[in-house]
């Protein structure tokens, strides 16, 4: 069982995998993208929380109004050099402004990528199984500056007037 | 130089300690193999034929001397002495130990350097040209924009794991010596007709397997919209950049793949979504940067000094330098000065730590304390006085950097090759020095003329190969070392990719193949004029090939 970060915090995770034969029970459950777009109106009949898992190759802005309600957008980063859900989840912040949880999970979700993550905008962290919680947790302050305007901060504007505002506090 | 504020300062610090947690879990057991490898190249860390290679960052080819004295203090504390000047205006160290890389990162960082994003499948390090600043056909110096795009480009969170390696190099002149459109964007910087400044954007160029001239996708981008535009190229690639096969990674197979034209459109279409975004520069983000970037104070007296051109008529060799490692500067009465890293007898890009405390030496008392790396693998000394390029000169012919060779047959880019890279198939450095032992005349080397040749161990082509007016390629064949040669390639503005000349020629014959084409060359030039290039693209291939093949001797 894989650790889950929340916000920075430890967290139990609220859903459960639903299996392709499986309708909703009323608690928060997860179903990928393709059997959301099918089966959307009987999901929502239960009335539970439902969340969506993307794969990588899915082009959010082709999507985006089938997942501008959804609770939580989980993100798929399969192996270690596979960096492209880095850009969906850019897409989904800054773009959409989505407020829900983004969630990573997958081969790549260990502590050398965590800090990327969140600053492209993912709120929320699947570990990979051999991942131990406390060193992950350290991760998301290996570095207190950035020079680019991400999703984590978007107030934060390129080199000079950063550093001038910055200076003025 | 662009000085580092404390926020430059502190990032790259913080890198360091990163870097150092991360070889420690490592080294603990805690960090798999494979993605330590990846974790590492992105600090430049690369594990070689014999030991470690570590290759250090130098943003668009500019060093300060006491940078240049830390490289020489790195070489001799922890390497073998000496160190590689790459064809990306980089620094490589092929003896460090894994053990201490952080504490020669912790080095570097104490000078303002660092080897961050040096390697692996994200934005690497910004290249442009060697003579910014100094050159008299420069639009505006093309530094600032660099540096700027350097900070972009430093640990983006969204583009640290692309399909592929990406590199952007800027070109601020029409004489493009920056190759930049053998890059994965080049960036020119230009004028439009109501004279406002911006930037023409060629995107997919680039060498290896697949050499690939760029394509203009943008006749003009606003100044402003600079970084904006690159984050749109890079969410595209990012996105659909390919990932199943690594030979096919590389944006010039996107670009082809989709077409120029609808790869552009795929451009705007991102660029328009972001291009109203923090993103958008301010100018005072541009005088920002510049304003961290030193005004070196000209001497007016300079341009009275009689002392230069009454050596030059004195002293035949101090001459034979001048005619071919000494350009005009841009201010009257200053002269760029190239350093010749290509002695007879020498590794092409090889420097000492003697011969960097030298040059540091050199720039600190006669150029502004400053020193820049060419993608030929050469050193300048950008902004000598005149009055000064003498006594320059000497100390330089002491430590043999002044061989006056510049732009000539043994002016070759070469790889380290078999002899260091675990990646060639064949050695290049033994093939340069025969190459050098046929031509060591330096009067027949001025009478054949500008000439570019360019050698890699394999067909990576981190010597660039493609582009050289002779391409040399080490290929594997039955486990021996053979040669595929290529003619008429050029990085410049009318850039080329070469044509083979037929099959591949042993390593005993690879010097020999070289001296034909040159005598094929020096019997069909119209003059001393025609340069083998145009010479070359004048009369095709059939001369050269004819004569590569006369005999069984060079043929495969």
């Amino acid at each position: 069982m894989s650790a889950l970060i929340i916000d920075g915090r430890v967290a139990a995770d609220a859903y459960v995998e639903l299996a392709d034969d499986q309708t909703p029970a009323g608690t928060p459950c997860i179903v990928p993208l393709a059997r959301w777009l099918e089966q959307r109106e009987a999901l929502q009949a239960s009335g539970a929380p439902i969340a969506v898992r993307l794969p990588n190759t899915a082009e959010v802005g082709t999507i985006w109004p089938l997942l501008e309600d959804r609770p939580m957008i989980e993100l798929d980063f399969p192996t270690f050099a596979d960096g492209r859900a880095y850009s969906q989840a850019r897409v989904l912040r800054d773009r959409y402004d989505y407020k829900g949880e983004i969630r990573a999970r997958g081969g790549a979700v260990v502590r050398d990528q965590l800090h990327n993550m969140l600053r492209s905008g993912i709120n929320a962290f699947a570990l990979r199984d051999d991942q131990d919680v406390d060193t992950c947790l350290t991760a998301l302050s290996d570095f207190d500056l950035a020079y680019q305007p991400a999703a984590d901060r978007s107030d934060m504007p390129i080199v000079g007037r950063l550093r001038r505002r910055h200076a003025a506090v | 130089m662009y000085t580092y504020d404390s926020y430059d300062q502190q990032l790259v610090d913080e890198r360091v300690a990163q870097f150092r947690d991360q070889t420690q879990r490592y080294l603990a057991g805690k960090i798999p193999e494979d993605e330590f490898k990846a974790l590492r190249l992105r600090n430049g860390l690369y594990v070689q034929r014999f030991a470690p290679m570590l290759r250090i960052a130098i943003p668009y080819g500019l060093l300060a001397a006491r940078q240049l004295r830390m490289l020489a203090h790195i070489a001799r504390e922890y390497d073998k002495g000496f160190g590689h000047f790459t064809t990306r205006q980089n620094l490589q160290f092929n003896w460090p130990q894994l053990e201490r890389v952080p504490d020669i990162l912790a080095d570097l960082a104490s000078v303002q350097m660092h080897a961050i994003q040096t390697s692996g499948n994200c934005i690497r390090n910004i290249t442009s040209d060697h003579l910014a600043g100094a050159a008299r056909d420069e639009l505006v110096d093309p530094r600032p924009y660099c540096e700027l795009t350097r900070q972009w480009a430093t640990f983006h969170p969204e583009f640290n794991w692309l399909p592929r390696k990406f590199k952007i190099a800027f070109s601020a002149t029409t004489s493009d010596r920056a190759a930049t459109k053998v890059h994965d964007i080049g960036v020119h910087i230009v004028r439009n007709e109501s004279g406002e400044l911006g930037y023409a954007i060629y995107v997919g160029g680039g060498l290896g397997r697949m050499p690939m001239i760029a394509h203009r996708i943008r006749d003009f981008l606003p100044e402003l919209d600079l970084l904006s535009y690159l984050e749109a190229v890079l969410r595209v690639y990012n996105r659909l950049g390919r990932r199943d096969n690594i030979h096919r990674a590389r944006i010039k197979v996107l670009v082809k793949e989709t077409g120029p034209a609808k790869f552009a459109e795929m451009v705007e279409a991102e660029w328009a979504l972001i291009r109203d975004s923090e993103l958008r520069l301010h100018r005072e983000d541009i005088d920002f940067i510049k304003s961290r970037f030193d005004e070196h104070a000209y001497d007016a007296a300079a341009a009275a000094d009689t002392g230069f051109e009454q050596r030059v008529t004195e002293d035949p060799a101090f001459a034979a330098f001048v005619r071919r490692n000494v350009l005009a500067h841009r201010v009257d009465g200053y002269k760029v000065v190239f350093v010749s890293l290509k002695p007879p007898a020498g590794v092409p890009g090889d420097a000492s730590a003697e011969q960097m405390d030298v040059l540091a030496d050199l720039a600190e008392r006669y150029s502004f304390g400053e020193a820049r790396v060419t993608h030929d693998q050469n050193i300048v000394l950008a902004e000598v006085k005149q009055g000064d390029v003498y006594a320059v000169w000497q100390t330089l012919r002491e430590h043999e950097l002044a061989t006056p060779n510049i732009g000539l047959l043994t002016d070759m880019i070469c790889c380290p090759g078999l002899d260091y890279c675990s990646l060639a198939n064949a050695g290049s450095i033994g093939v340069s020095q025969d190459i050098n032992d046929r031509f060591d005349s330096l009067d027949h080397q001025y009478d054949i003329g500008d000439i570019k040749i360019k050698m890699s161990g394999c067909m990576n082509g981190c010597g660039h190969h493609t582009v050289g007016h002779i391409g040399i390629l080490g290929v594997d064949k039955h486990g021996e070392e053979w040669y595929q040669v290529t003619l008429g390639g050029s990085a410049g503005d009318d850039a080329s990719l070469g044509d083979r000349t037929g099959p591949a020629i042993s390593r005993a014959d690879i010097a020999e193949a070289v001296e034909r084409i040159i005598d094929v060359y020096m019997e069909q030039r119209h003059s001393e004029d025609e340069s083998f290039l145009q010479c070359y693209r004048r009369v095709g291939m059939p001369p050269f090939k004819a004569r590569i093949y006369a005999n069984e001797a060079v043929a495969a």
